[in-house]
């Protein structure tokens, strides 16, 4: 084995044992990770997605801030118990617009990929409230400070365009109208006509906290009754080679 | 490299490895670890062709088996559902009223529904259905929008108050004060009317006034005897049993911002089957019509 005996040329030269090390390690990166930007069945295309709007980025946002993601997985398996008490399955394409995606590890709260529309707005607000009051065996702490922490969207349309820059598609048009958007989804008295335009009419505009103004709650709960809406399970036929 | 040497006849072979004169033994890997060793080997060649593995150009390979995660999880579902379905077909065909008496419906619709209950109604009516503030109580008979089961059932499908079912119930009881219908006196004099129809009013010199109010505003849904009517969810008011609360302050937050109570509808998340089992499950817990 005289390759073999070679090896004391790598072990006695630290850098060239670094470059070949970082070699070995390279091929096997590419090995694992490159055929995923070619294979076809990676995300499969399906209807309905859109990217957030502005006001529910923000929640997502506030969701990310407040580390949701360390107790609440959005990430539906594909095995019965899941399917039966949380939804359908979650599909890659489902957090196509996520950077970064709040898959999560951890379910000491329920899984939330498919939370939307599943409870009012109101039960939202009574729950981060005082999650106890709701659900008495809950062991959430209370997010009651969101209602009255007010936020104005001014710097929404940056966050955007950094969205954009990773392959969100988000147009030109929609980051110019970001603020306005952010305010009108949260009051349905105003002209929301622009909003439904860019974003769909399944858009849900609302005063989701219930109370004047635009709030840090509006925002999380307007992100949190969108979450796992957007894809018609009724129409979607699963490939079920994947 | 220096050749491996032995210090003593019985020692096995050096690698011939030397440190700074540090040595080390040659010895050879248990027998027993080396075949297991092999033995993955081969187990996991065998499972590369059997089983999803190699990504390929455009695709993976599938493996002879032709497994799958999603054709797993659809053919567990489908055995499930193959075996309720001829108690759902029979529960779907049922007259809502037979249930509960059929010897074989009515146990498994009330243990059907039960689990129904506990994954999606527990979050607000609590998980022993009792309810919380804003959330009816489902264990007494006072009813908002009626305890038949087949009121029960229409609840369920279309829910309340939502955005989504055209057919949800709705009704809407203005903000008296904060749409300043009433001045702030007459609210308080028909917090402390509503108060003396169940109980004792915070100021019992308000209420004959409390009366008048009661009779030209709020009398058309919920009644002159406030007893309420439930063909607009208006909440029987003479009894005892209150959603968010019968005393002073919460009545007045009531009269002056109103309630709205949502409810999502279930017909688009569960099956005709499930909703009549969970239906079937909220009569009869005590309150059923």
């Amino acid at each position: 084995m005289s390759i073999l005996d070679k090896h004391k040329i790598l072990e006695t030269n630290a850098t060239l044992l670094l470059v070949c090390s970082f070699l070995v390690v390279t091929i096997g990166g590419l090995v694992q990770i490159a055929p995923l930007f070619w294979l076809e069945n990676t995300i499969e295309e399906v209807e309905g997605m859109r990217p957030y709007t502005p006001l529910e980025l923000a929640g997502r946002d506030i969701y990310i801030r407040e580390g949701c993601y360390t107790c609440h997985s959005q990430m539906i398996r594909p095995m019965r118990d899941e399917v039966e008490r949380y939804g359908h399955y979650s599909l890659a394409a489902e957090s196509m617009y996520d950077h970064p995606f709040q898959w999560g590890s951890k379910r000491t709260g329920p899984d939330l990929a498919r939370v939307g529309g599943r409870y009012s707005d109101e039960w939202h607000v009574d729950h981060l409230r005082n999650p106890q009051a709701v659900v008495p065996e809950s062991v959430m702490p209370k997010y009651g400070f969101l209602e009255r922490a007010h936020v104005d969207g001014k710097y929404i349309g940056d966050l955007m365009a950094a969205n954009a820059m990773v392959g969100t598609p988000y147009s030109d048009d929609m980051i110019a109208s970001a603020q306005a958007d952010f305010k009108a989804q949260a009051d349905p008295d105003s002209d929301y006509d622009g909003l439904l335009e860019r974003y769909g009419d399944k858009v849900s505009v609302r005063n989701f906290d219930g109370q004047p103004g635009v709030s840090e709650a509006d925002a999380l709960i307007a992100y949190l009754q969108m979450l796992g809406t957007l894809v018609d399970f009724s129409t979607f036929t699963p490939d079920a080679s994947r | 490299m220096s050749k491996p040497v032995k210090k003593y006849d019985d020692d096995p072979n050096t690698t011939g490895h030397s440190w700074d004169g540090i040595e080390e033994f040659d010895n050879p890997m248990p027998r027993w670890w080396l075949w297991t060793l092999y033995a993955t080997i081969v187990w996991a060649i065998g499972y590369t062709i059997l089983y999803p593995a190699w990504p390929m150009v455009n695709s993976a390979t599938s493996g002879l088996l032709g497994w799958s995660t999603r054709a797993d999880v659809a053919a567990e579902i489908a055995a499930v559902e193959e075996a309720n379905a001829p108690m759902n077909a029979k529960l779907e065909a049922a007259d809502l009223t037979a249930i509960s008496g059929d010897a074989d419906m009515g146990p498994y619709a009330v243990s059907a529904g039960s689990a129904v209950f506990k994954t999606w109604c527990a979050q607000c009516h609590g998980s022993g259905a009792a309810g919380a503030k804003g959330y009816p109580n489902l264990l007494d008979d006072d009813w908002l929008w009626g305890g038949s089961i087949e009121e029960i059932h229409t609840t369920v499908s279309h829910g309340i108050r939502n955005e989504e079912s055209d057919d949800a119930r709705y009704s809407e009881m203005p903000a008296f004060g904060r749409d300043e219908l009433l001045e702030k006196d007459e609210i308080d004099q028909v917090v402390n009317f509503v108060m003396s129809l169940s109980g004792e009013p915070q100021d019992a010199s308000a209420v004959a006034a409390g009366a008048v109010v009661f009779e030209d505003n709020c009398s058309s849904c919920h009644m002159e005897d406030g007893s309420g009517d439930r063909s607009q969810g208006a909440p029987n008011l003479a009894d005892a049993i209150w959603l968010y609360g019968g005393d002073y302050a919460t009545l007045t937050e009531t009269v002056t911002n109103s309630r709205y109570g949502v409810m999502p509808p279930w017909n688009t998340r569960l099956t005709e089957a499930e909703i009549r089992a969970v239906s079937a499950y909220v009569h009869q817990l005590g309150g059923g019509e």
